[in-house]
């Protein structure tokens, strides 16, 4: 053993450097695990820590619906101190600033909520204001420096005004991003009702809020009153509940990134696998020498062996205090996207799984080059060729590959939220990087093929590198490639979903809806549209309703029946429903007939559905359900199943009845229209609210701007993770050509005897690496294009955008990437004395 | 202390099998020393080799310092290498990545020897490189590589020293010097020696000359027994 330990470290003497250099392809890998380990450690201590300031009560009890007497009672008799809030989407005006207009968020708040954490402001004093039902509101702070205004400017909220008071810094329950959706604003309960904006129609969401005494088992008790709260249609949160919620959200965060940590991680070692190839083979001498001294075969492995382990645990540990430091970095990144405060300490737990991790993977990818030494044959001491004899197959060999392919799968499976989606990563892992292999190999060996016999020496000299012996093209393009492929494929994601809300090439599709118009309200807005020149593209009357029975059970039933699996939300929601004689462009029936019209006297109504709801509804053609038309129960029939594309800027709808069923029902209009220009939009939003206070708009501007904006939020984190993998492949980069240094030593030595020029061997090094780099951009760019493309058809449902300055960029930033590492670490190699080199030779 | 039974060594290469060494037998006793010659390719190094563990034979028996070595596996062959066989090569092949001092230690410390190294110095100085126990093999020239390759040899008191052309490598003059200090040296520790050699010089100061071609012994000759005994195939 002495000896073994003896004589690694005195043969690594010369290497050492270059070995700390290998060891560095599994640092960011590492750090990546430990970083996001450690944080997510840090996450999880802090939902525990405040578990009751995530909701700011002990429960919250929701309703679609505004709390009938029978609710009222059962809420009351739960007993504690209540508080109330009542939100919906209007549109505010801001009458200082030219009367503009913005779709917000509006929460009417009563009562001391929150009962734990802080409603914070600035100034501070705002929430007193607002307990004290003064004609106060507290505006979101995004909103307040968007339209530039100042605490004491006034608001118009329907037809009553505010006086701002502050802006919201924070308030428990939600996180900004939630509020980037819709801003919010938060006015005193009782000056709702004079705003007017309650008007029938209004998506309303109804909270009550309870704190009860510290002793009370909430759990308990909302677990003993499970069923009376599905009776009355009433949806809860509990502090457990939210914290579990939030726990699994955390969970499915923590395993993406951990997955593309591993990415990391597993390229890394095929860097360091490659790299210490390399080395075994520059040492196959020296182990053949020591076998005629007399060293077992595992004796002289174990001496390498012992070097490759140094190396993980150099790496590991380096990448462990790395992701640790990143860690550290990590909070001001994700600050806005959290709905709490987190306090930094390193988990050690997730420290020793991140080097855990490291270690086994760099181990039994070293192995793979490792076990060829165990064959040197000591007959390589008197006849060099003997070396070349050992590269029959080895069953060690396959037990190394199954290990590998073993303990990529457990990580997978033990990092991912479900197993199928562990074998998928293992899957879609495997994938990337046979077609990577295959397409670097194929495009290599074109590379050959083409180029042309009259091209200039440095030319032919740069691209003749890609392919000769030994060469590592496949490695550097997959470690580049790779890169290149994750951060292309999530720029093209944004894209493609970003575009597709655009439509773009579709400039007849409507961009601005007008929803909650009263009934008699239709008749002024069209004759505004009118007079501001706007286009009506699509009109329709909504009549809500709610089911009462499903099939001849009532709903009432299905809610108690635990078994059965009916989501609950479709059961409870207020179906907005409307009726037409003719399906629109965005739907299409995919089953049984759509009927048009039915005469008044009708007993069944034959609508159509739409099919995500029906599947999950379990429904078919044919079967019957009833619904309550605000009072008016009415029986209906599935006649069809529609597949609807939701993403247009068009009313869409679950249920559709044919004319002359909803006619005489209260209802209320949605209106979609098409604003050429921002000012055109902007124009017509005020000119509608101004003359229909409740009326509320959407344009498509605002939902880009929101998105982009959620977008780019995530996008800094992801890109951050991705990078590590980017950065990786750099580093694996470096690693091969300064492992491949001395064979380039001596050719750039021999082409300096045969009279080359300093200048010829850089300029074949820059064709070599422009080549390689432009490789790596291309087969990365095509494969994200590919995963893009996938991407959009399967889980977006649309056609992947191209982005080709997106793409364009890549290419040029890789190409520059890897132009700058390969001249930078084969740096010197062309300043070398010829002297130098020849007297290695022997 | 080395007997060799009608050894064959057939090569399975392309196809077709060679066979470079066809039913060699010989035996020495310790002390002795054989100088084997014959022209390149003639088989000359896959017999020493045999000879010294290195490889199985396709067919024969070598016995070495009373163990039979063809039956042995590779890993016990090891250890009859490093306690009984010392090694020169044509081109020195010491480890470049240890000084001289460590490169001579290095078959003491596979036998999990540790400790002050006057051995292997003792070594160093008598092969006249002292002074250089630290320097790397290549801030040596091939001469003075070729003399720690020596003491390495010999650190092991090995019974038996096979040399594969020690001075294929090394000029006149050197080559000159190399071959007085094989002797003395063999002399002083009283170990067998089997050289290859293209040197008639050192041939000649053998005890026991063989000729090979193809494969095959064509000459046997022995200083105690002037005539010469031509074995015909
Ligand atoms: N692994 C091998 N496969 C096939 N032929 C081999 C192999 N090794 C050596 N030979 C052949 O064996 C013959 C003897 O080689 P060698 O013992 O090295 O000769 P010498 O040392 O006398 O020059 C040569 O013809 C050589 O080509
Ligand atoms: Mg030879």
């Amino acid at each position: 053993m002495s000896f073994v330990l003896r004589m690694a470290w005195r043969d690594s003497r010369a290497a050492r450097r270059r070995l700390a250099l290998y060891s560095f392809s599994i640092v960011l890998g590492v750090a990546a695990l430990v970083a996001i380990g450690s944080f997510s450690a840090n996450l999880n201590s802090a939902i525990e820590g405040q578990a009751k300031g995530l909701l700011g009560a002990d429960l919250a009890v929701h309703s679609r619906v505004a709390l009938t007497p029978e609710a009222k009672a059962f809420l009351d008799s739960l007993g504690g101190e209540q508080a109330r809030e009542v939100a919906f989407s209007t549109m505010v005006v801001f009458p200082d600033s030219g009367g503009r207009t913005r779709l917000v968020s509006l929460r009417a708040m009563e009562g001391a909520y929150p009962f734990y954490g802080e409603f914070l402001t600035n100034p501070a004093g705002a929430p007193s204001r607002l307990a004290a039902g003064e004609a106060v509101a507290v505006l979101e702070e995004t909103l307040m420096s968007q339209f530039g205004v100042k605490v004491g400017d006034p608001i118009r909220l329907g037809t009553s005004t505010f006086t701002v008071v502050g802006a919201l810094r924070n308030i428990p329950g939600e996180s900004a991003a939630v509020a980037m959706l819709s801003p919010r604003i938060f006015i005193p309960y009782s000056r709702l009702a004079e705003t007017g904006l309650l008007g029938p129609g209004s998506l309303v969401r109804y909270k009550t809020y309870f704190k009860f005494a510290a002793a009370t088992d909430v759990e308990r008790l909302v677990e003993d009153l499970r069923g009376r709260f599905r009776e009355l249609r009433l949806g809860f949160d509990t502090v457990e509940e939210r914290k579990n919620e939030l726990g699994q959200s955390i969970r499915n965060v923590d395993a993406f990134f951990s997955l593309v940590g591993f990415v990391a991680l597993f390229l890394g070692a095929i860097g360091v696998a490659s790299a210490i190839h390399v080395y075994v083979r520059q040492r196959i001498a020296t182990v053949a020498v020591l076998r005629c001294l007399g060293a077992g075969a595992w004796k002289s492995f174990s001496v390498y062996l012992v070097q490759g382990l140094l190396l993980g645990l150099v790496g590991a540990v380096v990448g462990a205090v790395l992701g640790v430091a990143i860690q550290v970095s990590l909070p001001p990144l994700v600050k806005d996207l959290l709905p709490f405060d987190v306090d930094f300490f390193i988990s050690w737990s997730a420290v020793l799984r991140g080097v855990g991790a490291g270690l086994v993977i760099c181990f039994l990818f070293t192995l793979l080059p490792l076990l060829s030494i165990r064959r040197v044959s000591p007959l390589v001491a008197i006849r060099a060729s003997a070396a070349e004899e050992t590269g029959s197959r080895d069953p060690l060999r396959w037990a190394v590959f199954a290990a590998i392919a073993m303990a990529v799968i457990v990580f997978s499976v033990w990092q991912a939220p479900r197993w199928q989606v562990g074998l998928g990563f293992v899957g879609a892992l495997a994938v990337s990087f046979g077609v990577l292999a295959g397409l670097a190999r194929g495009v290599s060996w074109c590379a050959r093929c083409l180029v042309p016999q009259n091209a200039p020496y440095v030319w032919r000299q740069g691209i003749a590198n890609l392919h000769r012996p030994n060469n590592r093209t496949v490695l550097l393009l997959l470690a580049l490639g790779l890169g290149t492929f994750l951060v292309v494929t999530l720029a093209l994601t944004r894209a493609t979903l970003l575009a597709q809300i655009q439509g773009v090439g579709d400039n007849q599709r409507p961009n601005l809806l007008f929803f909650d118009i009263q009934d008699d309200q239709i008749g002024p807005l069209q004759k505004i549209l009118h007079q501001e020149g706007a286009e009506l593209k699509a009109q329709a009357p909504i009549v809500t309703m709610r089911l009462r029975s499903l099939k001849g059970r009532t709903v009432e039933q299905i809610l108690k029946d635990e078994g059965s699996r009916i989501p609950a939300w479709t059961l409870r929601r207020e179906y907005r429903s409307t009726y037409r004689g003719t399906l629109s462009a965005t739907e299409k029936v995919i089953a049984g007939e759509f009927v048009g019209k039915v005469s008044p006297e009708a007993a069944v109504i034959p609508i159509s559905i739409e099919r995500g709801l029906a599947k999950d509804m379990q429904l078919g053609l044919g079967d019957t359900l009833e619904f309550d038309v605000q009072g008016v129960p009415m029986a209906a029939r599935i006649a069809s199943i529609r597949e609807v594309e939701w993403r247009r800027m068009e009313p869409n709808f679950f249920m559709l009845f044919p004319e002359g069923a909803l006619e005489a029902a209260p209802k209320f209009y949605v209106v979609a229209t098409r604003a050429e220009t921002p000012a055109d939009s902007a124009r017509l939003q005020q000119a509608v609210v101004s003359a229909l206070p409740n009326v509320s708009a959407i344009d498509l501007a605002l939902i880009l701007q929101t998105l982009d904006g959620i977008f780019s939020k995530i996008q800094v984190v992801v890109q951050f993770m991705a990078l590590f993998t980017v950065v990786t492949g750099v580093i694996v980069l470096a690693g091969a050509i300064l492992s491949g240094r001395h064979q380039r030593l001596r050719e750039s030595v021999l082409l300096r005897t045969l009279g080359a020029s300093r200048r010829q061997l850089i300029r074949i090094q820059v064709v070599e690496y422009t080549i390689l780099g432009a490789l790596a951009a291309v087969v990365g760019c095509a494969l994200a294009v590919g995963a893009n493309a996938l991407l959009a058809h399967f889980v977006f449902e649309t056609a992947g955008a191209l982005a080709p300055l997106t793409l364009a960029g890549a290419v040029a930033a890789v190409i520059a990437v890897t132009l700058a590492t390969g001249l930078l670490s084969s740096r010197g190699v062309v300043d070398h004395p010829p002297l130098e080199v020849l007297r290695q030779e022997t | 202390m080395l007997n060799v039974e009608r050894l064959t060594k057939t090569y399975l290469s392309a196809g077709a099998p060679l066979t470079v060494l066809k039913e060699v037998s010989f035996s020495l006793s310790a002390g002795d020393s054989l100088a084997i010659v014959g022209p390149s390719g003639s088989g000359k190094t896959t017999l020493l080799g045999l000879c010294a563990g290195l490889d199985r034979p396709s067919a024969g028996v070598v016995t070495l310092a009373g163990e039979e070595i063809g039956r042995m596996s590779e890993d016990e062959r090891a250890r009859v290498r490093n306690e009984h066989v010392g090694f020169v090569f044509q081109n020195f092949q010491l480890i470049p990545t240890l000084t001289a001092l460590e490169n001579v230690q290095v078959p003491l410390e596979l036998r999990g020897w540790s400790g002050r190294a006057t051995e292997a110095e003792g070594l160093l100085e008598r092969v006249g490189l002292g002074a250089r126990r630290d320097h790397y093999p290549v801030q040596l020239s091939g001469g003075e590589q070729q003399r720690v390759a020596l003491a390495r040899a010999f650190v092991n008191s090995p019974k038996i020293l096979f040399c594969d052309e020690p001075t294929g490598n090394l000029d006149g003059d050197t080559a000159h010097a190399m071959t007085d200090l094989i002797f003395e040296m063999n002399r002083e520790r009283g170990a067998t020696l089997v050289l290859v050699t293209h040197d008639i010089e050192l041939a000649r100061q053998c005890r026991r000359l063989l000729r090979l071609k193809a494969g095959m012994v064509v000459e046997d000759l022995r200083a105690d027994e002037p005539e010469t005994k031509a074995v015909h195939p």
